[in-house]
């Protein structure tokens, strides 16, 4: 269920807390089985990442549940996660987020049919002075116009 | 302006370690490892520096270092608050991306002093671009034998590990952040007992913002009188101001505590042509919203903004202009605070969503005017009687946008829209 390439991930995380607390690394270890997985978690995910890190399956599953970073749907290959706050707001943020829905055809909270994108409201993401903005990957595009929409949607594969 | 945590900002590769040291960084710690500076000495200067915390809570740093049972046998821990995502709120993330070091060196400290040989910077999981900037200052620091077990012979330990957080705002809060930091979900915990007496895995720990830490190197290399005369009495120092919203050049500002209001504006390039301003949310969006007759009275610092009504919180002032609609703008901050809420607290899980709904009735058309009295009792009934500050902080912009604006509220509940003809939505 986790490949040997995920484990030794989740073991770098692992040695940065005391013996006995490998649990620590838990919020790490479900990132990295989700990004093993196309994005999202299933129950057998989850039950593997608390088997691996030897801690009841409940606690893991709770914060799965808790943490809005872990995706339970299928999701696309790339997640616009569009920050909506009141900065963002307050610079046009939600005409763009219609915008970047008329243009991908894809609805908040959905998939494009092709699986390449998939658009979700986030809360804010801490780059207010880049307002409006949003996240795909790593990656933060601020100040973000129609123009710069379309040229990062041309740029997605 | 720019003179501690910003000072490299301009020059090439800012978050370089050769960039740090070639402007004085590291030499306070390079102190530390030769014996020369004590912990007595260092809370003594962090006490006159009159540095507060910078998250929000303002609680002078050198007081809460003190709290720490540093001669306790028994493992303590340092631990950076990098969580940053109140609204407004995006400094901490610029120190991380320009400025690492600071914070690597300011956690050393801190650790120093208080006796702690591990710390985790909890950097909220979005930040990829900081988190690698910042771990790759921390294998630089490492490299050059600024970090680890007897560092140079000097029989003082520290490492540093980094975590990340997975999108909650709750893990801002400092006991909530211990709870993610140990794999759990982020829910407060009750204190007493406080994190200086049982904090991460059950042991003393101090919790401090990431400017904090990126502010006290400076204070100590050049002393806590010199930072502290930056600023004005009771807010000591230079701070940074994130200004958003409706101005021209959007940006984060470190200025000297006591700048006036007016001149930080100006800083940002004004507000945009033919506009007036309307409000302003001056520390992060948990802070009294202020109306600009208020706003333009303060000065920024803590006095000055507690004597208009509001907060320096974590010096995030949020601009809005005479498009901006107080109903939709109060709307899109309660529904963060429902969204964030972390369920524990009955008055919070089931407040926030009350005032959503009822605020997003007003928006629908279907307002009636008793829905403001209600509002204010809901909000009323969290103030207060949670466990953490989460709770207050979701009431109080409900209070001050109402008290304010009222006249906007009852509009809308009357006719069924804005009474701003051009609504807040035009970049």
């Amino acid at each position: 269920m986790i490949s040997d390439k995920a484990k030794q991930q989740i073991d770098t995380w692992v040695a940065k807390y005391p013996a006995g607390c490998q649990s620590s690394a838990v919020m790490e270890a479900l990132k990295i089985v989700q990004a093993e997985n196309d994005g999202s978690l299933t129950s057998e995910s989850i039950q593997a990442v608390a088997d691996y890190l030897e801690m009841p399956v409940i606690s893991a599953y709770e914060v799965a549940t808790f943490y809005e970073n872990y995706n339970h749907k299928p999701v696309g290959k790339h997640v616009i996660r569009f920050c909506h706050n009141i900065s963002c707001m307050l610079n046009g943020a939600d005409d763009l987020i219609s915008y970047l829905e008329t243009k991908t055809g894809v609805k908040i909270g959905e998939v494009s049919e092709d699986g390449l994108v998939s658009v979700k409201k986030v809360e804010c993401l801490g780059a207010c002075v880049g307002a409006p903005m949003f996240q795909i990957g790593d990656r933060y595009y601020e100040n973000l116009t129609q123009q710069k929409i379309d040229e990062i949607l041309d740029g997605l594969k | 302006m720019n003179e501690v945590c910003f000072k490299n900002i301009d020059k090439e590769n800012p978050s370089s370690l050769a960039t740090y040291e070639a402007t004085g960084g590291y030499s306070v710690w390079r102190k530390i490892l030769h014996g020369e500076l004590s912990p007595e000495a260092i809370l003594g200067e962090l006490k006159t520096s009159g540095l507060r915390g910078r998250g929000g809570a303002g609680f002078p740093t050198g007081l809460k270092w003190s709290f720490m049972p540093r001669n306790q046998d028994g493992q303590k821990y340092v631990v950076c608050n990098s969580d940053e995502g109140e609204p407004g709120t995006c400094k901490d993330r610029d120190i991380l991306r320009f400025n690492p070091h600071s914070v690597i060196e300011g956690m050393a400290i801190a650790g120093y002093v208080m006796g702690a040989t591990v710390g985790y910077n909890y950097i909220r999981g979005e930040f990829m671009e900081p988190y690698y900037r910042f771990e790759e200052a921390l294998k630089e620091a490492y490299d050059a034998g600024l970090l680890g077990c007897d560092i140079g012979d000097s029989e003082v330990n520290f490492d540093l590990h980094t975590h990340l957080g997975a999108g909650a705002y709750i893990c801002g809060e400092e006991t909530a952040l211990l709870e993610s930091l140990e794999g759990k979900k982020g829910q407060p915990r009750f204190k007493p007992p406080f994190p200086a007496n049982v904090g991460l895995y059950g042991m003393p720990t101090t919790i401090n913002n990431t400017e904090s830490f990126a502010s006290v190197p400076d204070i100590l290399a050049r002393g806590g009188q010199w930072f502290a005369d930056l600023g004005v009495p009771n807010s000591g120092g230079c701070k940074l101001f994130s200004v958003t919203g409706h101005v021209t050049k959007p940006a984060n500002f470190e200025i000297p505590m006591g700048t006036p209001f007016s001149e930080l504006l100006e800083m940002a390039g004004g507000l945009r042509e033919g506009r007036t301003l309307k409000a302003v949310i001056p520390g992060g969006s948990s802070t009294p919203v202020l109306p600009a007759e208020d706003a333009m009275k303060m000065t920024m610092d803590y006095d000055s903004i507690e004597q208009v009504g509001s907060m320096l919180g974590a010096g995030s002032v949020i601009v809005m202009d005479d498009t901006t609609c107080m109903v939709a703008a109060l709307t899109r901050l309660a529904h963060f605070y429902y969204d964030e809420s972390c369920g524990q607290c009955t008055p919070c899980r089931e407040g926030t969503g009350w005032m959503y709904r009822v605020l997003k009735r007003i928006m629908d058309g279907q307002g009636k005017m008793q829905d403001l009295d209600l509002l204010t009792s809901v909000q009323d009934k969290i103030m207060g009687n949670t466990i953490c500050a989460l709770g207050d902080a979701a009431a109080m912009p409900v209070e001050s946008f109402i008290r304010h604006f009222r006249d906007e509220f009852e509009y809308y509940i009357k006719h069924g829209k804005s009474m701003v003809t051009k609504v807040n939505s035009d970049g």
